[in-house]
């Protein structure tokens, strides 16, 4: 099941991103950076992505369609906290270099 | 060539089961010896396979069937006998085209072609055919072991 909460830190939201980003839930997760970027308009959004457990081609896809609107709005959209099978599917896309992604929270808000 | 059924799933083409297979057939390949890595490769790959169908096969209905059959078999490769898994999945829905197989250009970034392209960058065999009114998606996954005597 897929939990997202926000946090705010000055221009910046943090979405905290815990379960699966799959068919089921990948909607939502969509919903949500979309919502941040385009409603919103969040100068930053930060993707803490420590508690995603698997992400499938609707879960990149959703990340590729964020990332458009931020630069569309120009706006930064950089995530953090990827474990390995994370990781490993972003590189397996080929589209792992066009994120801005960072190791931990500190550096994803410094950049 | 040595067969012997694993696991047999019968699934609906439900989008909320699919966490419930990736769970479990990643506990079927640990046990069966793959490396971490290559556990989490073939459970992308059948998840990305489950997805596809519930989307293009049956048009995002659910409660249609879908059936999942994991074999342990021997193939030939690099003239040794090595032990791998065959997972086999068939549906009812429409008739995909075969050609879909080759997936999208990577800068079309639409899920179904990008899932396409995971299947077959993580199995070393992927064949799809269409017969008695059913999709049939066969992949392969070597178990690449230092002794393959020992994989068996």
């Amino acid at each position: 099941m897929l939990q997202i909460s926000a946090r705010q830190l000055d221009k910046t939201t943090i979405l905290d991103v815990s379960g699966d980003i799959d068919l089921a839930s990948s909607p939502e997760f969509r919903k949500a950076a979309l919502r941040e970027l385009r409603e919103l308009r969040t100068p930053r959004v930060v993707l803490n992505l420590t508690a995603v457990r698997y992400i499938d081609s609707s879960g990149v896809a959703s990340l590729v369609e964020a990332l458009k609107a931020s630069r569309d709005l120009g706006s930064r959209l950089i995530l953090f906290g990827l474990n390995s099978g994370v990781r490993e599917v972003l590189q397996l896309s080929k589209l792992i270099r066009v994120f801005e992604i960072t190791d931990t929270e500190e550096q994803a808000v410094a950049r | 060539m040595s067969q012997s059924l694993l696991l047999k799933m019968e699934l609906r083409s439900n989008p909320e089961t699919l966490g419930v297979v990736r769970d479990a057939l990643g506990k079927l390949a640990e046990t069966l010896g793959f490396p971490e890595k290559e556990c989490r490769a073939v459970v992308l790959a059948v998840d990305e396979a489950l997805t596809n169908i519930i989307r293009h096969a049956y048009q995002g209905k659910t409660e249609q069937p879908i059936e999942a059959s994991f074999r342990r078999i021997h193939v030939a490769r690099d003239g040794l006998c090595r032990p791998a898994l065959e997972i086999v999945l068939e549906d009812r829905g429409i008739r995909v085209n075969a050609e879909q197989l080759c997936g999208r250009a990577l800068e079309d970034i639409r899920s179904g072609g990008l899932g396409l392209h995971f299947i077959r960058e993580s199995m070393d065999a992927v064949e799809f055919r269409r017969r008695w009114g059913r999709n049939q998606l066969r992949m392969v996954k070597v178990l690449d072991t230092a002794d393959p005597a020992k994989g068996s």
